[in-house]
């Protein structure tokens, strides 16, 4: 039986991604933690969230998760949604700048006040906020049975850049192409919500339970 | 342009059953939630808004039972809404599986708590709802005022003004109603939809007075909608989700239509 940790900070939606990691595998054991042991000891950890990244910092350290959660995404097959995403790069510019848990080089961006969309000139609205398509940048046994170009449910203010495109898995365009999609070796983390993505999001929970690195 | 214009149904929901009345009154059973939660899940919808018409005089329970048992079953986003009005009324619907929530009444007693909302559960999950009537006669300069109670009660304040406010107190979306609309199939304000859109940077629902497939259409390119909300064309059986999907698509929308 795969034990999955699903992170406690505090930070939102967990019932949600515990709900559908559930839902695509009844027989996983599906735990909302903030245990460090209970961490330690799962086979794979989902870093979900949404909210501001100051208070997701904030509140990794007040519950002292920081070193679990490098450990766990040192050798565990482990997801980041939403902010869990965008806590995994280097520094976000959101909340006046902050550091971030650096396990993926990279930033995380404001998208531009002045946004329009390439081909109607129409302006577009931040938080991108809606179903939206990614294009697989490279191949990941996360995108088993999805094809390239599916629609995801976004709803986010900043967006993720990476140093290197090695760690790109797949890239949306809104007005400008970003990654919605990053990863390495045993990390994919998503700036959608696969818990919220029906059928291609809930695919990609359960490619997830079923990634072996 | 790769973002999909939404389709929201609307579940107004009375102890515990969907409703649908026409301008607030007479309304008609339209059958169990999470049964046709289910099935507009199954049709393509993007997100699932409820609306809790029983709110203000309690029984929040049951609401929170419905949104539960959705939130087990459907998997796209769900926003409930009605009879919020404290942070404890926010943490209850999201810890029960709502994604969003719907902050109308409130709002208007106390801006400060959209501020405070968005400040504690992130703006992605605040809607502020407005209900606008037209309070302009012929011939004068357009003007829409807020009303509250479910529409009773006037405030005398400026839709337009009052969707740019709260957007500068952190509302992540507009969710706007037109009372002069709401139940009467005969389109949406268009141009309080398109002044409001055009007035504000975040994602504007348009909402009140869908009867066809057109008026879809209508709210996103004229009205310049990011999401249309309906009621009664699907709860009835007029229409399915697909086939206005489809409609849309074909006027050059683009819309969400699940390949597999």
């Amino acid at each position: 039986m795969v034990k999955i940790a699903v992170i406690d900070y505090g930070m939102g939606n967990l019932r949600s991604v515990s709900k559908a990691l559930e839902k695509v595998s009844p027989e996983a054991k599906v735990m909302i933690t903030s245990d460090s042991a209970a961490i330690d000891s799962a086979d794979k950890v989902v870093l979900p969230g949404v909210g501001a990244i100051k208070d997701c910092l904030a509140e990794i350290d007040r519950l002292s998760l920081r070193e679990v959660i490098l450990n766990a995404a040192a050798n565990k097959p482990f997801l980041g949604i939403c902010l869990g995403m965008q806590a995994l790069l280097n520094s976000s510019e959101e909340c006046g700048g902050r550091e971030c848990l650096g396990v993926i080089p990279g930033q995380v961006v404001r998208f531009g006040a002045q946004l329009n969309c390439d081909e109607t000139g129409e302006h577009l609205k931040v938080p991108h906020m809606g179903w939206n398509r990614v294009v697989h940048a490279q191949p990941h046994p996360l995108w088993n049975g999805i094809e390239s170009d599916s629609r995801f449910y976004f709803v986010h203010s900043y967006h993720a850049q990476t140093d290197s495109a090695q760690h790109s898995f797949g890239k949306t365009t809104y007005g400008i192409g970003f990654s919605a999609a990053i990863g390495r070796e045993n990390i994919f983390a998503v700036q959608f919500h696969p818990e919220k993505s029906q059928n291609n999001g809930l695919q990609l929970l359960e490619n997830f339970i079923n990634w072996k690195i | 342009m790769a973002l999909a214009k939404r389709i929201i149904p609307c579940l107004d929901v009375d102890a515990g059953r969907v409703v649908k009345g026409v301008k607030f009154v007479d309304i008609r059973d339209a059958g169990d939630p999470v049964e046709i939660a289910k099935r507009y899940d199954e049709q393509g919808a993007d997100e699932i808004t409820f609306l809790d018409i029983t709110a203000t005089s309690g029984e929040r329970d049951t609401m929170v039972n419905v949104v539960e048992q959705v939130a087990n079953q459907v998997f796209i986003p769900l926003t409930v809404g009605g009879g919020i009005r404290k942070v404890e009324d926010i943490r209850r619907m999201l810890n029960a599986g709502a994604d969003k929530v719907g902050i109308n009444s409130a709002a208007v007693f106390n801006p400060q708590f959209v501020a405070e909302a968005a400040d504690k559960f992130g703006s992605q999950c605040i809607v502020v709802a407005i209900d606008a009537k037209k309070v302009s006669g012929e011939g004068e300069s357009p003007r829409w005022e807020i009303f509250t109670h479910g529409g009773r009660k006037p405030t005398g304040l400026d839709a337009i003004e009052w969707a740019v406010k709260m957007e500068g107190l952190g509302a992540g979306e507009i969710l706007l109603t037109s009372m002069d609309r709401d139940g009467t199939k005969s389109g949406f304000d268009l141009e309080l939809n398109s002044r409001i859109s055009k007035s504000v940077n975040i994602p504007l629902i348009a909402s009140g007075g869908v009867g066809n497939l057109d008026h879809l259409v209508d709210g996103i390119k004229i009205g310049k909608a990011d999401a249309v909300l309906a009621a009664s064309i699907f709860h009835f059986g007029e229409y399915t989700v697909q086939q206005a999907k489809a409609h849309m698509q074909k006027h050059g929308i683009e819309v969400r239509i699940d390949e597999r």
